[in-house]
């Protein structure tokens, strides 16, 4: 019961708290913007660790944080070794290569306004359908190993990256265009210098999108079969086995690799795409 | 209509790829069989021969296509090797999760729009889940929900008291369901506060001067401004819970639905019917996807936002 209360207690303080912070004076400083969403995330954790002891709820059905975070701890060379298999070798190598093909695809049919109004329809119908469900069929024919998994990945995110990238290189309007051609800039010059720098917004996007995909690709298709392993055969087996401890800590990885590598993207987009309205302040 | 033959140019020729590649990816069984038997294949036999396996390594589009039709209309509905069947419990369990997911989303967009701490808390956190492989959490739900006894829409007692049977469809539907919601309720928050928010500040300082009230500047301005943007969030929600179903049946028990339909398939080597269940999957995401997409077309005309 003193958990309970105490729970009680804390979540009424800290929910007054916020509405306070985010109705003060400072409600526009940086420090405020990130300390009222911690104080709502940290609230909820106390709430989830209250809760359990306060109810005794068994670890089988919901561990409390605490245990999630010690068996993070004790558990990291599994997990890193984990995160290698599924993260690295599998959903980076696929999206490093998916997202290139689809680039290199979507400069080839640039060419040809017939390809593009056959191909985009397809890839935007295509985009649209669980694409997961290949995941079986690339397991068999590419093995259990990472190679199955990059394929998946590779499947993923094609099609949004390719409808990203062929939109984005219609980005330029024809006042640039021309400008190029009264410097007789030739196809390819064009290309490098004008279009493909334009397109980088909506590239960006696509890669952004890819990136959620590409995680999710490499541990869905590990459920359908993989070496002894990886982040989605951690999960199943540890299920199994209803050790939840392991599959939270192995969910807290997958949603850190998941945010760092998205992070990672937006800021190379940073980089790149300094000049466009969206990167102002 | 201007895009007709491109389209079907491009789908023709991914046609003309994949019987290639059907007779090349196959053949390898083929030749085996041969040096096996000592004798000689002519080019004609390969492709008659890879074009018919029974256990192919890629099935030819024919081959998928009269296994649709064997799972479909020669199978009675009722049997366990319908495709009509199992499509129809990842259906339940999807549009379950979809009316349920977006519902919630919506509900909580509104809550956001209006209350600024609710926003700062919240919003960023709806956010980050963009990024995060939520699906990864699906295994778990089924089991924890199993654990504790609650996976069908009704129990045996009440749905027999209701039908005077209990629909195999309810059985183990709840987890799907909820998998299902949780996949397609962020994209709907994030959506749907973007599309709350869309009024400019002409519109909101014109309702101001009317002296109207929150709830009057929701229902007249708010919320018939976000239609397009609700449209475009319940598209991504409805793929979202359809995959979301798909991924919780592998590992939901009794092993049912187009997911569990593709799991079976790949232990004992059944590739005609893992493509079977994937075509299944994907016409049913098209058609759902598609109903949205005319509900959007109709009521946008009628409110005069079509483009």
């Amino acid at each position: 019961m003193m958990w309970v209360v105490g729970v009680l207690i804390f979540w009424v303080a800290a929910y007054g708290l916020n509405i306070w912070l985010s109705n003060s004076e400072w409600r526009n400083t940086r420090a405020v913007k990130f300390a009222v969403p911690a104080i709502f995330g940290i609230t909820i954790l106390v709430i989830w660790e209250g809760l359990v002891k306060g109810l005794q709820v068994p670890p089988v059905i919901l561990p409390p944080p605490s245990m999630i975070a010690a068996k993070v701890v004790d558990s990291i060379p599994v997990l890193w070794g984990d995160l290698v298999q599924t993260f690295v070798k599998g959903a980076l190598t696929g999206y490093i290569i998916g997202c290139s093909a689809a680039v290199i695809t979507a400069i080839l049919i640039d060419r040809s306004p017939f390809l593009q109004r056959g191909l985009l329809p397809v890839g935007n119908f295509i985009a649209a359908l669980p694409i997961i469900g290949t995941a079986p069929i690339l397991v068999m024919w590419f093995g259990f190993d990472w190679q199955s998994k990059a394929a998946v990945v590779v499947v993923m995110v094609f099609f949004p990256m390719l409808v990203n990238t062929v939109q984005g290189l219609k980005a330029t309007d024809s006042m640039q265009r021309d400008l190029m051609r009264t410097y007789a800039g030739s196809y390819w010059q064009t290309l490098f210098k004008l279009r493909l720098p334009a397109a980088m917004p909506a590239i960006f996007n696509g890669l952004k999108i890819a990136t959620t995909l590409a995680l999710i690709g490499a541990i869905v298709a590990e459920f359908f079969g993989s070496p002894t392993r990886g982040m989605g055969f951690r999960i199943s087996v540890e299920v199994g086995r209803l050790g939840l401890d392991m599959v939270w800590a192995e969910i807290f990885v997958a949603a850190l690799a998941g945010s760092a590598f998205y992070g990672a993207v937006a800021m190379i987009e940073k980089g790149v795409t300094f000049w466009h309205p969206s990167q102002r302040r | 209509m201007r895009n007709f033959f491109p389209v079907i140019t491009v789908v023709a020729a991914i046609m003309v790829i994949w019987y290639g590649a059907s007779v090349w990816m196959n053949s390898k069984w083929v030749y085996d069989q041969a040096a096996r038997a000592g004798t000689e294949v002519s080019f004609g036999e390969l492709v008659k021969d890879t074009w018919s396996q029974e256990r192919p390594v890629l099935p030819a589009p024919h081959q998928i296509v009269a296994e649709l039709y064997k799972s479909t209309v020669e199978k009675k509905i009722t049997s366990k090797r319908s495709l009509v069947f199992h499509g129809w419990i990842t259906l339940s369990a999807t549009l379950l999760g979809f009316i349920f997911g977006t519902g919630m989303g919506i509900l909580l967009a509104i809550g956001i729009v209006h209350n600024r701490a609710m926003d700062m808390s919240v919003m960023p956190w709806a956010i980050a889940s963009q990024t995060v492989p939520i699906i990864a959490i699906a295994p778990m739900i089924v089991v924890v929900m199993s654990t504790i006894g609650a996976t069908d829409f009704l129990g045996k007692g009440a749905a027999t008291a209701l039908f005077g049977y209990q629909p195999a469809f309810m059985q183990g539907l709840l987890p799907k369901a909820v998998i299902a919601a949780y996949l397609s309720f962020f994209p709907v928050v994030v959506g749907m506060v973007k599309g709350l928010r869309s009024p400019d500040n002409m519109q909101l300082d014109l309702l101001k001067t009317y002296n109207a009230s929150k709830s009057r500047t929701f229902w007249s301005l708010r919320l018939p401004s976000s239609t397009p943007y609700l449209f475009t969030s319940l598209k991504i929600g409805m793929a979202g819970a359809l995959v979301g179903a798909i991924v919780s049946e592998l590992s939901a028990s009794p092993l049912r639905g187009l997911g569990a339909r593709m799991l079976t398939g790949s232990y004992y080597g059944q590739t005609i019917q893992i493509w079977a269940a994937l075509f299944a999957a994907a016409a049913m995401a098209a058609t759902l996807v598609g109903i949205i997409g005319m509900i959007e077309r109709y009521s946008l005309q009628r409110m005069g936002m079509a483009k």
